[in-house]
């Protein structure tokens, strides 16, 4: 019956404080079919990371407590599943690029000895690959990435090489075994504008090229819009808005959404819209109504006791809002939108 | 936001010359004479009232010029005029009015505010150093500077550590306002923050610009930002400046190769924005060492445009039509 090939449900992934419990990841829902690239935007803490880290179940343990929901990869759950069918998982599934390739790589190895690290972990249990074999997958994943001189760079210590390299470095790695799902965590955001034009644009073909299935992470819209077909906008710990990239970006519903598009400074000009009102909440002692209604010029009453479900208004295109509902028939507040000539 | 080029007159409010900051390369022999060519022969101009906005990628030179304007760095040659008199002359004992004059608010606020004093003894410092107010209005004053950037005054009793990015560096735009400058070097104050945050701060630093009339030199690494608050906009590349155009001019028309490639990059939201990118411009290569620097034009290793001249030959500056300056053969 369920053909994707990951499928979050009603995720929740708090993390242990001092306070009590942050509820950093509150329900999430989120599907991604094989083959396909989808986006989750959203700015710093709303738990996208901590979304993603859970799909991996590498979050440190101590401090992570997952009290609800299931993640299904191929129909069999992430969450209750022992250590070794997980390993298999990492092993042969999935992987991830991260946001910082200068920690992502270990700086006493070099590029080799790590990629190498990666094929001989990836291909065990199998007849397991020849030296001479690991070489030939290391040069020929390194010339993927469009990196000259794959023999030499094997040698390199990840010092040696600049940002834009090491993460090429890192979506080498990534890729080196086929791998049915790629997650990427804002991997242009620590690099300037032209390489991380030319790393998404690596990346956009790799996936495509493979047929891998990724998940791409970032805050930017702009990143988004280019490189998936589906974007989950996600606001303290909620996916508020789900739609096809085209379709959110000519209709965006989510007052948030709109709050966040109308930030982004316009190539056109235009002037800068006057912000998003306040600040992200706690996540120690949440509102039981919508996260965002202390910042939302429409809340009403409902907005503040009420946690608005994640429902379909148009084909393909969901919005958590009580905006859009019965519930809610008059259309008050004003647009945030300040703007001026320039 | 009103208009930003009203109060634009044309008078030089700093305006640098042949600037170059080498730096030497740590562990080459002193006779290799290998430096770090980090500003190499800049030469620019801010009008009194303008922000001109300084854009480049990392490693380009932009912070080095923000903080050889300000006396952090000692430069290896040239000369910054602050209103007609060269501050660089005498580089350690620099007019205690042009300390006033002239602030800036760093990148990271996280490193830039002292995270073991509270925001009253970060704000009062300069107010004391530059004598604004008698010492028994001291604390008056420190709230009146808080209220400028529209923060709660129980700021006062709070530390750097306690407040948020956007808030700190509300704080460090206080702390620059403090002694009443003309002129006030923004280094990227808005890099590492979120969107919804830097329209907040951005909003703040424009209207602050009207009241105090004050002249901004902005730095940042972000070209659709700077279309929104600039006046003019300067490109720099492995130290040296390739463009510097009127705001409008800039994105409509750019000339600069290099300009066009990062206009090219950039992630955009709509369809109308896509329409400005320059088309048929791949971003390829990547920024070379600021200690090998390429012969000749020092992007020719990354045009898509290049000719038998690029490599022997380093461009002049040529002024185009009046106020857009490209250095480049073609242009």
């Amino acid at each position: 019956m369920n053909e994707h090939l990951l499928d979050i449900r009603n995720l929740k992934t708090w993390y242990r404080t001092y306070q009590g419990y942050a509820q950093v990841v509150d329900g999430v829902n989120l599907s991604i079919d094989a083959g396909k690239k989808i986006g989750i935007v959203g700015e710093s803490g709303c738990g996208k990371t901590t979304t993603m880290k859970s799909v991996l179940r590498v979050l440190d343990e101590r401090k992570a407590y997952l009290p609800e929901g299931e993640i299904l990869f191929r129909n069999q759950n992430i969450l209750a599943m022992k250590e070794s069918e997980l390993q298999q998982i990492r092993r042969r599934s999935i992987s991830m690029i991260s946001q910082e390739p200068s920690a992502a790589l270990n700086p006493v190895f070099t590029v080799g000895q790590q990629m190498f690290d990666v094929i001989a972990y990836s291909e065990q249990g199998g007849s397991g690959p020849h030296k001479k074999e690991i070489t030939d997958m290391a040069i020929k994943a390194i010339r993927d990435v469009f990196i000259p001189d794959p023999e030499r760079i094997l040698q390199c210590y990840p010092h040696q090489l600049s940002g834009g390299m090491k993460q090429r470095i890192c979506i080498a790695m990534a890729l080196v075994t086929p791998r049915e799902l790629l997650i990427a965590d804002e991997p242009g955001t620590a690099l300037d504008v032209t390489i991380q034009d030319q790393i998404h644009r690596l990346l956009r073909a790799l996936v495509d090229e493979k047929k891998t299935a990724l998940i791409m992470i970032t805050h930017s819209l702009g990143v988004v819009r280019e490189l998936v077909d589906q974007i989950y906008v996600m606001y303290a710990g909620n996916i508020v808005e789900v739609a096809m990239t085209p379709e959110l970006f000519r209709n965006p519903l989510h007052p948030y959404t709109r709050g966040l598009m109308d930030c982004v400074p316009r190539l056109s000009g235009g002037g800068i819209s006057a912000g998003i009102y306040g600040y992200v909440p706690d996540y120690v002692h949440p509102t039981p109504g919508c996260r965002f209604s202390p910042r939302c010029s429409f809340a009403k009453e409902i907005c503040r006791v009420q946690k608005p479900l994640l429902l379909e208004v148009d084909e393909g295109h969901s919005v958590a809002c009580f905006k859009y509902t019965d519930a809610f028939t008059e259309d008050e507040g004003q647009e945030g939108r300040i703007r001026a000539e320039a | 936001m009103q208009k930003l080029n009203q109060t634009v007159t044309d008078s030089k409010i700093l305006s640098v010359k042949n600037l170059k900051v080498y730096f030497p390369v740590e562990g080459a022999k002193k006779s290799a004479h290998k430096y770090v060519k980090a500003v190499d022969g800049v030469d620019f101009f801010i009008n009194e009232g303008e922000i001109l906005g300084l854009v480049g990628e990392s490693g380009s030179g932009k912070s080095t010029i923000a903080y050889t304007i300000i006396g952090m760095n000692r430069p290896r040659e040239g000369s910054v005029l602050f209103r007609g008199q060269d501050i660089l002359k005498d580089n350690n004992r620099r007019p205690m009015s042009f300390k006033k004059d002239v602030q800036i608010v760093f990148q990271d606020p996280g490193s830039s505010l002292n995270p073991f004093q509270d925001i009253r003894q970060i704000l009062k410092l300069p107010l004391r150093v530059h004598h604004i107010v008698p010492k028994d209005r001291l604390d008056e004053a420190v709230e009146e500077a808080l209220d400028r950037v529209e923060l709660p005054r129980n700021f006062v009793y709070k530390t750097p550590t306690s407040i948020g990015g956007g808030e700190k560096q509300l704080v460090s735009i206080a702390r620059a306002l403090c002694s009443k400058p003309k002129f006030i070097i923004l280094d990227e104050p808005t890099s590492s923050l979120d969107v919804s945050i830097q329209a907040k701060i951005i909003n703040m630093l424009l209207k602050l610009h009207q009241e105090e009339k004050l002249t901004y030199l902005f730095i940042t690494h972000d070209l659709s930002l700077m279309r929104n608050i600039s006046t003019r906009v300067a490109i720099m590349y492995l130290g040296k400046i390739c463009e510097v155009a009127p705001t409008k001019v800039f994105y409509t028309s750019p000339l600069h190769p290099y300009t066009q490639m990062l206009l090219s990059s950039i992630p955009v939201i709509s369809d109308e924005e896509e329409e400005l990118k320059p088309k048929k411009v791949v971003s390829v290569g990547e920024i070379p060492s600021p200690v090998d620097i390429p012969t000749g034009c020092s992007f020719h290793t990354r045009c898509n445009r290049k000719i038998d001249r690029c490599p022997r030959e380093d461009p002049v500056m040529r002024e185009v039509e009046p106020g857009h300056f490209v250095r480049c053969h073609l242009a």
